[in-house]
Formats: structure tokens, C-alpha cells, sequence
């Protein structure tokens, strides 16, 4: 089933040579190298990497996939690269949005001022599935919600960077940023030679220091850090016993925790120990199964109660799905206005969201050309591509949507940016997008670089690796 | 440490050490079984007590009734059915180490998960029988790369501790039912002392714990059941022996407690313990009988493991 169009009719900017116009500068080194290898040569390269990812378990799960209980993320060997003065840019627009975002949270978990300013509409937080009401009027430490953001940023040309979405709950892919690194650095020390790359590895560093950072107050000893995980069938768990492990820190699952006193505990070989900072990832509805979802035996029975009396930090604060809500998302530039007082620095896609009559009137007259995606959706699944689909996936999401237009939004298919990738038939230049890592507590940190993941399917727009997606080193260069 | 961790850690060593066990002891069975036979009953015998040393002869029959090489060899290692197989052992060790991944060096995670996709990679039916020898090899080094690199690697605190003490009590109840299966192996009758079947017996013992040679070494003289018995049981210096089992255990559970700042009865009981082994001598064993002495250990060993998942919380 070839179902390739767009994507090649519409020419797409190449990180590594522009739209033809030769090689751009922060890619002369890498080209240089590129042209001295064969690709046999990387080939070889590849499948030892490939063997080093194995040995290391550095796997995930795909759901729905009974076969493949344990996958490797294919992992691409020719580095994704953003020159210092673009990262600079993206740095500031990237601050400025995670500290709206917050902003925003807090706001709608408190006086919503922005509902009562009329710049976005009520129905939208309060009807909204991921707006938790049990919330409203809790005061998380520092007023922070969402201590850990990844934002999906796209690119379509030299100076044009979108932001396709933010995630505000448990973004993850952060350990194959680190290990990607770790493993490019081994295979090819040289290129770290030629290339001044800004190091990322002091990501567990900040993240401990940012979870430190919003522990509860009046603790006359060291904050106790935990990550909570759903366990080993997890599809991101070796991501939680990774990041636990270099924060060296406790990877507890909720049969692990328990409430006693007023605290959270976990149990331990000498009996129950407080713990201060519960980094979680899972789902809200599963974190405490009195509060919400009363089937949840990953949570922990009356951890809701400890949170809203401020005695355990969980992060991300329950309730932060709100802001990375894909309805939500058309109103970020608003958002930012009204909290930071300026103009968003990084672009939104336009949004169409299917709620509104016109905007549906036209999604459903242009679907073929669009991008059309759950709002509640993610990791890829139940989004439409239209002009890489097939006329009977059309018609069916046509119907879908017709059938439940608030459970859609639509966006202009975007011609992603593509940087040369090692496939089948040779090097050839494939679509991406870019997801850096951003911590907030005391202070915003953010490692210089991020997750780059790209489509492995000649024209395809899909980078989640749920889809088939694989990843690559990204290099963000020092002046 | 969560006490979770704990008690995987602690299996996780017992998994390994086990997988090894039944290594040797396949080994052992398998260099008898095929020797002329005396009575000529084509390994039978000698398969029923391995089956019975591993503590999976009931399971073996009701799955197999009939007892043969290949099949014997098939459920000790291969079959994912028989909770001790090589098989079983290496995937729970596996799946312990990956549960307490942040407990494990690299090295230790490396080490078991490479042994796991490796074995894995071993299609049973394609094998040709002069491969046997090289898998239980290959399982042998296997345990003692992972046993190297988790004491080269390791901090000696708690997860040191509560390894150590799984690989020993699992080891020392290895070499008590061995010892206890061919009791009557070694007990002195008159009818066959000196017999060459008396010789392959005994040898097959002291193969099944690794100590056909050093034997020669520690008591110069030509195989005797009551030095058999004497080493595996009482020497200090022969790794595999319940007493240089018990100092260990000893060792580990007082580093446990002085961490801990804790006292605890498990430590108590490995105490008792070891001072019986320590007093013991093999005359008195062999007269108050040597069956019983075992039964009385391995309900001793089994005491130990039990207080220790109680005192250290593995199930809370």
C-alpha cells in the first residue's frame, strides 16, 4: 500500500542542506564525515549499536503488539544538529511557554481569571475530560503544576518552528536522548572532536535538583524522592527504573506505598519511610483509587488526601493534562498573552477545532489535505494523515468526525523537516520532529538538545515510535 | 531499600545459583547414565535421584511417567512448565534483575539479560546430543560472569548483603539434598566398599558440587564416604560445604544487622547453625545418622530464609 503524496509533491526543508542550496554550516563537519563513510560501513556501525541497545534492555512496549513484548526504538546514526543561535531562540520561546502553561493552571485551579476575561471559553476547562475539579483551590509548592514538559517542536523551514504540542502530564523519551548520546559517544568519539556539542548529561542532575526544589516545606532533612511506576510490562518502564537509577532515587510501584499518619510511606527492608517527592508516571485516574478511579491497583489509597494537605509533592500535579489538552491548544498564543503580557516567541500550528460549525464545515470539505487528530489522543494513535491516506481511511474518519466533531481538531499538513537517514536502500532523507525536556521548579532548566524522532517511512509523518518511529542523537552546537 | 527490592534481589541470587546447581547436577547425571551399566537399567536409577536432588521428581512424573535421558535432560533444562529448569531459573533471575534494574550495576543487568537472550536463542529440537555438555558449560560460566561482576561492582551494603545471602542458602540446600539423596550412597555396608560402582557413585557427587579434584587435593587418599561426607558437609575451606556455606550466611546477616542497627532472631538461627557445623564431627554424624542430620539442616536452612523475608520485610 504505497500512499505517498504530500510529503513529496511539497518540497521539505532538509536540516543538512536547506531546501538545495548546499550544506548548512552546522552540518559541514558531519557532512564531511558522512561522505568518507560507506554505508556498509554504517551499517555495521548500526547493527552494533543495535546489539548494545539489546544488551542494555534499552526496550519499550508497544500496545496491542502481544508478540513483541520487548522492541528497540531503531536508532539513527547520523545526528540531528541545531546551530547555538537557534537554540537560543527555541530556548526563550520554550521558557516563556512552560511558564504560561503554569500560569494558566494555576489560574484555572484557582480564581480563573482568564474564563472571567472572556479570552477562552468556560465549557472548554470545565466540561473538559482532563480538567480535574478536585483541584480547584489545591496549592501545589511554588504554584508549579506541570514540573516536567516536553514540547513537540517541527520545523519547515530555515527560520520556521512550530510547536505541535506540548505534553504537561509524563512526557517521556527522555532516556533515549541520554542514551543516544551515551551510545553516539562510544561508537564515533571523533565526531565529539570535531564538533563542540553541548553536553545533556546533567539532565538527572536537574531533575533531581528540580523535584528537590518543590519537596513540602519545613522538612529538617533531605527531601526522600520517589519514582512511581506502573511496573515492568510498562512500555516506558525501563525509562523509570533509568531515571531513577541516576538520580538514585527509589522505583516504587503503588504496592510499595502506603498512608499512614497523614504521609506517604514506602515500605523498606527496616520498616516505613516518608517519602517527600513522588515523581509519578501514571495516570491520574490510577493515583489514588479513593479519589479517582476506584479499580486503580497502581496507586496509592489516599494519596489525594496527603497531596492536598501538602504533605507529598506529586509531580506532575494531578490535573496537569489540562494544559496539553488538544482543544486547549489553539488558545496557547492567548494564553500566553494574557499571562505573559507578549506575543507567543514560538508559533503555534493554525488549529481548526471541529466544535466550532465553520471550522467543521471546512475540515470535513479539506480532510484529505489535513492532519486530523483525537483530542484526547496521543503517541500517534487515532490521528488521520490526509494526504498520505488511503480513500476508505478518509471516508471513515470523515464519518467519525462528523459523528463527534468536539472530539476533533485539524491541522494543515505541515512539510516536516527531513535530515539524511541510514534505510534500506542508502542514506535518504527522512521526516522529524524534535521533543526537548524542560524542568521547572525553583528555577527553568533545560539540557541543550531533546529528543529528535524521525519517521522511518520514506514520506511518512509519523515520528512516534508507537508507529515505527525511530530516534537520533540531536546536537545542539556550542558558539 | 524497599523491601520488595529486597526479596528480588535476594531470589534473583537464589535463581542464578540455582540454574548453576542444576547445571552440575545434570552433568553429573548425565556422565553416569551413560557409563555400562551394572544392573543395566539405562540410567533409570540414576535419573530418579537427580530428579529427586533437584526436588522435581513428582512434577517430572506426572508430566512424563517414563524416565529416559532425553526427557530428563528436556524438563531440568528447557522446560519453562518446571519452576526449577534451567530455563525458569534464568527468566525469573531475568525478570527480578529487570524488575530491580536501579539495584543492579550495569555490569550485573548486562550479565543476565545477555545469558537470557542467549539462551533463548537455543532451539532444544535442533540439538545434537554432543551439545549438552557445552550448554551446561555455557550455564556454568554464565553464573560465575554474573557472580563476577556483582562482586566486582557492587557497593557492600544492603544489596550486597541480601545477594549473598540468597546465592549461600540456596548453595548450602543444593549440597544438602545431593548429600541426602545418595545417603545411601555413602553409608558403610560391607557388600560393596571399594566397588567400582561405589567409586562412580561417590565421584558423581563430589562432580555435582565441583569437587572431584580439589578432593584429591585436601585429603590425598583415593575417594572414602566418610570423607565425602566430611568435606561437603563440615570443611571450612571446600566453597560448596554447608559449614563454608553457614559462615557466609553468618557474615552477611551481622554486616545486615550492624547497617541496620538492628538485631534479629534469622541471625540467631544462622548462629546455631553454624556452631553445629563448626563442632560437628563425622563419626558422631554418621552414627546418630546421616539422613536425619540432613533433614534436621535443610528445615534449619529453610527456617533461615523464612525469618530473614520476615525480619527484612520482603512482603510487607
Amino acid at each position: 500500500m504505497e500512499q505517498i503524496r504530500a510529503a513529496d509533491l511539497k518540497p521539505s526543508f532538509d536540516e543538512m542542506n536547506g531546501f538545495g542550496q548546499g550544506v548548512r554550516e552546522p552540518y559541514t563537519a558531519v557532512s564531511g564525515w558522512l561522505n568518507s563513510l560507506r554505508v556498509e560501513d554504517l551499517r555495521k556501525k548500526s547493527a552494533e549499536a543495535e546489539l548494545l541497545f539489546r544488551r542494555t534492555g534499552i526496550t519499550f512496549a508497544v500496545y496491542g503488539d502481544a508478540e513483541a513484548a520487548e522492541r528497540l526504538i531503531p536508532f539513527d546514526m547520523i545526528p540531528r544538529i541545531i546551530a547555538a543561535s537557534e537554540w537560543r531562540r527555541l530556548q526563550a520561546g520554550i521558557e516563556q511557554r512552560v511558564k504560561a502553561l503554569n500560569a494558566f493552571m494555576y489560574d484555572i485551579y484557582h480564581r480563573q481569571e482568564i474564563i472571567k476575561a472572556g479570552r477562552i471559553p468556560a465549557e472548554l476547562v470545565i466540561q473538559n475530560d482532563a480538567f480535574v475539579p478536585e483541584m480547584i483551590g489545591v496549592d501545589p509548592a511554588l504554584g508549579i503544576y506541570s514540573h516536567i514538559i516536553g514540547i513537540d517542536i517541527v520545523r519547515t523551514g530555515e527560520n520556521d518552528f512550530y510547536v505541535l504540542e506540548d505534553n504537561t502530564r509524563t512526557p517521556s523519551g527522555v532516556s533515549y536522548m541520554l542514551e543516544n548520546r551515551e551510545t553516539m559517544m562510544h561508537m564515533f568519539p571523533e565526531l565529539f572532536a570535531e564538533n563542540r556539542v553541548a553536553p545533556v548529561e546533567t539532565y538527572p542532575d536537574n531533575l533531581r535538583k528540580t523535584l528537590e526544589s518543590v519537596a513540602p516545606d519545613k522538612l529538617d532533612r533531605d527531601p526522600v524522592i520517589a519514582v512511581l511506576t506502573p511496573g515492568l510490562y510498562n512500555s516506558a518502564y525501563f525509562e523509570h527504573a533509568f531515571l531513577a537509577d541516576q538520580m538514585g532515587v527509589e522505583l516504587v510501584e503503588g504496592p510499595d506505598l502506603v498512608v499512614m499518619d497523614g504521609y506517604l510511606n514506602m515500605k523498606t527492608t527496616q520498616g516505613l519511610c516518608r517519602v517527600d517527592v513522588l515523581y509519578r508516571r501514571i495516570d491520574d485516574a490510577f493515583l489514588d483509587p479513593l479519589t479517582f478511579d476506584a479499580n486503580s491497583v497502581l496507586g496509592v489509597p489516599g494519596l489525594f488526601d496527603v497531596y492536598r494537605a501538602g504533605n507529598v509533592t506529586i509531580v506532575n500535579a494531578p490535573g496537569a493534562g489540562i494544559a496539553d489538552d488538544k482543544a486547549i491548544y489553539s488558545y496557547i498564543p492567548e494564553i500566553i498573552e494574557f499571562y505573559m503580557g507578549r506575543p507567543p516567541i514560538l508559533k503555534n500550528v493554525p488549529t481548526y477545532n471541529c466544535r466550532k460549525p465553520d471550522a467543521l464545515k471546512y475540515v470535513l470539505e479539506n480532510i484529505a489535505e489535513l492532519v486530523v487528530k483525537e483530542v484526547h489522543g496521543s503517541g500517534g494513535y487515532g490521528m488521520l494523515v490526509g494526504p498520505t491516506s488511503t480513500k476508505e481511511e478518509i471516508a471513515t474518519f470523515r464519518d467519525r468526525v462528523k459523528a463527534r466533531p468536539e472530539n476533533y481538531i485539524a491541522q494543515p499538513t505541515l512539510a516536516l523537516s527531513t535530515c539524511p537517514t541510514l534505510v534500506e536502500d542508502g542514506i535518504a532523507p527522512r521526516h522529524l520532529d524534535l521533543r526537548p525536556f524542560v524542568l521547572i521548579g525553583d528555577e527553568v532548566r533545560l539540557v541543550p538538545g531533546g529528543l529528535t524522532r524521525v519517521a522511518l517511512r520514506k514520506g511518512s509523518l509519523v515520528v512516534n515510535s508507537s508507529q515505527g518511529g525511530g530516534t537520533k542523537d540531536t546536537w545542539v552546537l556550542q558558539d | 531499600m524497599l523491601g520488595r527490592t529486597a526479596n528480588d534481589l535476594f531470589w534473583l541470587s537464589r535463581y542464578v545459583e540455582r540454574a548453576e546447581n542444576m547445571a552440575r547436577l545434570i552433568e553429573a547425571g548425565y556422565r553416569i547414565a551413560l557409563l555400562p551399566r551394572v544392573g543395566g537399567d539405562d540410567g533409570r536409577q540414576e535419573w530418579a535421584s537427580t530428579l529427586e536432588s533437584a526436588g522435581c521428581a513428582e512434577q517430572y512424573n506426572a508430566k512424563h511417567g517414563t524416565l529416559n535421558t532425553r526427557s530428563v535432560v528436556d524438563f531440568l533444562l528447557f522446560d519453562a512448565s518446571n519452576p526449577s529448569s534451567i530455563h525458569a531459573c534464568l527468566a525469573t533471575a531475568r525478570r527480578n534483575a529487570r524488575a530491580q534494574r536501579t539495584a543492579l550495576t550495569r555490569e550485573m543487568w548486562e550479565s543476565l539479560n545477555g545469558s537470557w537472550l542467549e539462551f533463548q536463542a537455543i532451539r532444544p529440537d535442533t540439538l545434537r546430543s554432543d551439545a549438552l555438555p557445552r550448554i551446561l558449560d555455557w550455564v556454568k560460566e554464565r553464573s560465575a560472569g554474573y557472580r563476577g561482576a556483582m562482586l566486582n561492582t557492587i557497593l557492600r551494603n544492603d544489596t550486597y548483603f541480601f545477594s549473598q545471602l540468597g546465592t549461600f542458602l540456596e548453595r548450602a540446600d543444593n549440597t544438602a539434598r545431593i548429600l541426602d539423596v545418595k545417603y545411601y550412597v555413602l553409608l558403610p555396608s560391607t557388600s560393596m566398599i571399594g566397588s567400582s560402582v561405589d567409586n562412580v557413585q561417590w565421584e558423581g557427587i563430589l562432580r555435582s558440587v565441583s569437587a572431584h579434584r580439589s578432593y584429591r587435593w585436601v585429603y590425598k587418599d583415593s575417594y572414602r564416604s566418610w570423607r565425602i561426607a566430611d568435606y561437603l558437609i563440615l570443611n571450612r575451606a571446600m566453597p560448596r560445604s554447608l559449614r563454608a556455606c553457614y559462615s557466609q550466611i553468618d557474615s552477611n546477616l551481622s554486616s545486615l544487622e550492624s547497617l541496620y542497627g538492628e538485631e534479629k532472631p534469622c541471625l540467631e538461627t544462622a548462629k546455631s547453625t553454624l556452631g553445629l557445623l563448626e563442632k560437628g564431627d563425622i563419626d558422631t554424624i554418621f552414627q546418630s545418622g546421616l539422613h536425619e542430620f540432613l533433614l534436621d539442616f535443610i528445615s534449619r536452612n529453610n527456617r533461615v530464609a523464612h525469618e530473614i523475608s520476615e525480619a527484612y520485610h520482603f512482603n510487607a
